[in-house]
């Protein structure tokens, strides 16, 4: 069983008890455990369920390429899916579940067996299920559908706070080992801003743990006393528990912080200069039979395991490998007080220095030796072997209780290629490595990544930090900083014998054996799978990984990588190189949706525009609507009153007396200077420059498609000034558009605009009695002669400032008053208190939108998508004829946009008065067409009841419209249908007496 | 993320602080141009691999328009200039050439 040490641990704290629960039950732990050296010290070896076929899973990894060990963590708004043990510091009182088993870790029901595994097979998410096709819908659908994902989605918002956090650095230096730290001391003392970020919870990497010795002296020493320079430096930040998770275009950084106090996470969104990878390197699993068994672990994450928290992975390890680098583990778990009974190294000839030290030890090295597939029942419970030249003879089986595999080291390239980095093939150590002569390029065409250390192919520990003081010098040296020059400390390890290729163990395993080799431990890909991918002809490195779904879990191919390469390699004859790699995509480990999202959520994702009198309409029963980003009262409630009633009671109480508008989010764009006039005519459709100060003329604005996008009245206010009235959503893009066509078109013209949108509060004042209570208020004649239908006039009304337009949107005598915004609530007070003797009552944007249908006026966004013209809406006369030119006017000559049959603005009336059409309902013909579907030849664009005809109506656009007034047509709803006569647009006060009264 | 240099208030902005306006130089067709040539305005855009001349807007910033040379594929910027041009000014075109000897020049 796996058990903690009486002894040692480097980085757990004895003293610190931490109590945890797994699945229910209570464990214990020390501080700096992670999660995943607690659960092993409990002898928790199980800890999830493959993706595919549920098999047993046991932690792999003692870092973030970590497939396995993906946990719940936390309860309720708190809990967190897919959390990787391995990167998570132990807490007290943690929750954890273990996650994808069901009903629980040791039985689980999903379990695959060997013959319903056949169908499981490379590719099987495109094959499998698409016969016979009723099964979909039926089996399989809901089948997947259950065993989809990995982990549980949590069921409630999200109770914790995360942050960005925004730095800028001269160097940001990613990883913290012995390359890294050289790399930060090098461009510090260079007198560069340097920004030093590692993973882990502590400083120096492998190399205190791999023995290594720098000047003489065990390297955890230089590491303190480097880490100790660096901080006492005020141009230095040093940042621990932190992952580079993406390097960006143009060099744009994020990392992710596990923070200890605060939020939960920050998300950094780093500027640096330059950047250093210094990453380091990922180990890479053995392909041998059962490889996947719990208790079969990396050799390096055994050693941590062993060296950094105390835990025996079991009395008996046997050590597997290709390289020498293994020894290390064999010999911690030996000084440890353990049993290695066996090395197994593929490689004939073995007579490195580790080697040799373990030999000493008397540990048997048994060279030439291979893992013919690991035994067990669930956990490891032995080793059967054979000779890697052979085809998996079984020559013995020896008894352990932990497999430490090693297939070599490769360089974590993840931040050099996303940026852009090129790699090249290091034949001799066997591994990808950043190619410097294509590095990552910045804005300027000069490379902004220099990779250090192992990340940069340099693997023997005593070379490592030589690379990375190199990497500091270099980036000062591109920022033209003057780097030391000096002789730098020197890093010395063991020597080490070549790695030799070992890409299927035992070379010549049968199809039985190789069906039982996995690759990617999270998604249940084996050797097998990936020789299928090819003979079926996904060659390409990327058709493979899709097919296949290698490298595609959580992991993104961290362990699998390579090894797929390799298969794919030998399948099509090809080297690996030849074959390539897949692209590397940040981010490096998942990132959290929390962390990006970051304090943007709720009332702070986006803010709510009010107007002035937001705080009156709250109080007085407003029912609240979003417009574009305002919101407006849909209209006001009164007790015991459904919305429906209210909106009925608004539109008659408009009609009969007077109704009260908050029309502040109207947009109001003032255009001025000399060639005003000459620019407005050129956004309008209509000609605008004619018009005189103190007249108003509604106008269309359509773009270079020939579509109409805004509309609104547009006043003369001298003779340089127009303002310009646009939709309440239309008014950042309006004055963006004009800008845009002043700024990059006719930027000699003397034009200057300004969006006045908010400085204005706005009130309708509406209905017959409207006259009546601006006269009360006082100040400005506001008679029919004084001030007639469109025209607009100022003075002070009740001692206001103010601009009166008199126009109307409804129908009816109609007043628009804008006021500065600091005296909105003000005059809508006033006129609130006189208008109480004419039944005043505030109206919402429900009732403005049914009294403007039951005038036939359009609405942008109802009547108009983005491929409607004026001239279809009936509004061919606010389209001039006479103008040379005007945005929009040679795409509406276009032949499509001429078309007699094009769909036309029409009213239209169900047969059955109570009956509403429902919005976007389609009309049909009764004819198919060659695909099927059923002709179309119109649909609605507005549909409401209306109060005041006390019938439903119904605005839409039809094929030929205004030519078949009288006609019948049928609109589709559900399975049946509705008929609706076609009638003129306007319900009401077609010849608009009320509103010129 | 992209940065730009922004020519009008010399911010160096972030890709989030702008909005991208498409190709640049594009000549306006008016009411009289002939079909053709009206819908190579409206719809034929340059796409190249390498060298493109675009529009951009500084709208979190300053507001106003600029153009960007920049290599659609390796992301380099050679230059940002006034949108108020018809062509690459010669110190732009001289920036481009001096890392794309090969380049042919603009369209
Ligand atoms: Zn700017």
């Amino acid at each position: 069983m796996s058990t903690r040490l009486a002894t040692g641990g480097t980085r757990i704290d004895r003293s610190q008890r931490l109590g945890f629960t797994w699945d229910g039950q209570p464990l214990q732990g020390f501080a700096g455990d992670t999660l995943a050296s607690a659960l092993l010290a409990n002898n928790q070896v199980l800890v999830g369920r493959s993706f595919k076929y549920h098999r047993p899973r046991g932690v792999v990894a003692a870092g973030p390429e970590e497939p396995n060990a993906l946990v719940g963590l936390g309860t309720g708004g708190s809990f967190e899916p897919n959390a990787r043990a391995t990167t998570t510091a132990l807490a007290d009182g943690m929750l954890v579940a273990s996650q994808n088993a069901w009903p629980g870790l040791a039985h689980d029901v999903g379990v695959v067996n060997g013959w319903l595994s056949r169908f499981l097979r490379a590719g099987f998410y495109y094959k499998t299920f698409l016969w016979p096709r009723a099964f979909w819908k039926r089996l399989y659908e809901p089948a997947i559908r259950r065993a989809a994902g990995l982990g549980r989605a949590p069921d409630r918002a999200d109770a914790d706070r995360y942050e960005y956090l925004y730095l800028h650095a001269d160097v940001l230096v990613a990883g913290g080992g012995i390359a890294g730290l050289a790399a930060a001391r090098e461009a510090a003392q260079a007198g560069l801003r340097v920004l030093l970020i590692e993973q882990e919870a502590c400083w120096g990497g492998r190399a205190a743990t791999d023995g290594v010795t720098v000047d003489g002296k065990p390297a955890a020493d230089w590491v303190a006393g480097t880490v100790a320079e660096l901080q006492a430096m005020e141009t230095v930040t040093l940042r621990l528990r932190t992952t580079v998770t993406g390097v960006h275009d143009h060099g744009f950084v994020t990392a992710l912080e596990a923070a200890d106090a605060g939020p939960r996470q920050r998300l950094w969104r780093i500027r640096a200069r330059h950047i250093v990878a210094a990453t380091g390197a990922i180990e890479r699993p053995l392909p041998f039979a059962q490889n996947d068994r719990p208790g079969v672990m990396l050799a390096g994450a055994v050693r941590d395991y062993a060296v950094h928290y105390a835990v025996s992975p079991g009395d008996r390890t046997v050590v597997v490998t290709n390289n020498d680098d293994a020894y290390r583990t064999a010999i911690a778990l030996r000084e440890a007080g353990l049993t290695v009974p066996a090395i197994l190294d593929a490689r004939l000839r073995v007579e490195g220095a580790l080697p040799e030290r373990a030999r000493a030890m008397g540990i048997p090295i048994k060279p030439g030796h291979a893992v013919a597939g690991s035994v067990g029942r669930g956990r490891v419970e032995g080793v059967a072997v054979c000779v890697q030249a052979g085809e998996g003879a079984v020559l013995e089986t020896i008894p352990c209780e932990a497999v430490a595999m090693s297939g070599g080291w490769s360089p974590t390239v993840h931040l050099w290629s996303q940026a852009g980095g090129k790699l090249r093939w290091d034949a001799a150590q066997l591994l990808f490595r950043p190619d410097p002569a294509r590095p990552p390029i910045g804005a300027d065409g000069a490379a902004i990544v220099t990779a250090a250390g192992a990340a940069n192919g340099v693997l023997p520990a005593g070379d490592c930090l030589e690379d990375g003081v190199a990497a500091g010098r270099a980036a000062a040296k591109a920022l033209g900083a003057k780097p030391q020059t000096g002789k730098a400390a020197t890093a010395a390890a063991p020597e080490e014998a070549p790695i030799e290729a070992v890409w299927c163990m035992p070379q010549g395993a049968p199809p039985a054996l190789r069906d039982k080799i996995w690759l990617d431990f999270q998604n249940d890909v084996t050797m097998s799978d990936v020789a299928l991918a090819a003979r079926e002809g996904y060659e390409s490195v990327e058709h493979a990984k899709r097919y296949t779904t290698l490298g595609m879990a959580t992991d993104q191919g961290k362990l699998s990588n390579i090894g797929g390469l390799a298969v794919l390699a030998e399948a099509r004859g090809a080297t690996i190189p030849e074959i390539g790699t897949t692209t590397f995509r940040p981010p490096f480990t998942p990132v959290t949706l929390g962390a990006i999202g970051g304090e943007a959520r709720g009332a702070l994702f986006k803010p709510t525009r009010k107007t002035a009198m937001d705080g009156w309409h709250d109080a007085n029963g407003a029912v609240w609507e979003p417009v574009a980003d305002w919101r407006r009262p849909f209209c006001y409630r009164k007790p015991g009153e459904t919305v429906d009633q209210a909106v009925a009671r608004e539109v008659r109480n408009t009609r009969r007396n007077l109704g009260i508008l908050d029309a502040s989010t109207l947009g109001k764009i003032l255009v001025t200077g000399p060639d005003a006039g000459r620019f407005v005519d050129t956004l309008y459709t209509n000609r605008m420059s004619t018009l005189k100060p103190g007249r108003c003329r509604y106008g269309l604005m359509c773009n270079e498609n020939g579509f109409l996008f805004d509309d609104g009245v547009v006043a003369r206010i001298d003779d340089h000034s127009f303002l310009c009235h646009t939709t309440s959503g239309g008014s950042d893009h309006v004055h963006a558009w004009m800008e845009e066509w002043l700024q990059t078109e006719w930027w000699d013209w003397q034009v200057y605009t300004a969006n006045l949108t908010e400085q204005f509060a706005q009130i309708a004042v509406v209905g017959p009695q409207a006259r009546a209570v601006l006269e009360a208020l006082g100040g400005i004649d506001l008679s029919a002669d004084a001030l007639p239908f469109m025209g607009w006039t100022e003075g002070t009304l009740a001692g206001i400032p103010a601009r009166v337009f008199r126009i109307s949107f409804s129908g009816e005598l109609s007043f628009e008053i804008a006021v500065p915004a600091a005296h909105g609530q003000a005059l809508w007070d006033r006129l609130m208190a006189a208008g109480a003797a004419h039944a005043i009552a505030p109206y919402g944007t429900e009732a403005l939108h049914i009294m403007r249908a039951e005038k036939g006026f359009i609405m942008i966004g109802d009547e108009t998508d983005g491929t409607v013209t004026p001239q279809d809406l009936g509004l061919d006369w606010a389209v001039s004829k006479k103008k040379d030119d005007f945005l929009g006017k040679r795409a509406q000559a276009r032949a499509d946009l001429t078309r007699p049959d094009r769909w036309r603005l029409v009213g239209l009336q169900t047969l059955d008065p109570r009956t509403r059409l429902p919005d976007g309902a389609h009309a049909v013909d009764g004819t198919v067409l060659p695909t099927g579907i059923r002709r179309t030849i119109g649909r609605v664009t507005s549909t409401y009841m209306s109060p005041t005809l006390d019938r439903s109506i119904a605005l839409g656009l039809v094929e030929r419209g205004p030519e078949r007034i009288g006609e019948v047509i049928r609109f589709a709803d559900g399975r049946g249908h509705i008929e609706a006569r076609i009638v003129d647009p306007v319900f009401y006060d077609p010849q608009g007496e009320r509103q010129n009264g | 993320m992209l940065q730009l240099e922004c020519p009008v208030c010399g911010v160096l902005a972030d890709e989030t602080e702008l909005v991208p306006g498409g190709e640049a130089h594009l000549q306006r067709a008016g009411p009289d141009s002939t079909d053709d040539a009206f819908a190579d305005y409206l719809f034929t855009r340059a796409n190249p691999r390498g060298v493109h001349f675009e529009r951009w807007c500084h709208v979190y910033g300053c507001g106003k328009w600029f153009h960007a040379a920049r290599d659609t594929a390796t992301l380099e910027v050679f230059g940002t200039y006034s949108a108020q041009t018809t062509a690459p000014p010669d110190d732009i075109v001289a920036a481009i050439r001096a890392r794309r000897p090969e380049w042919e020049g603009p369209a």
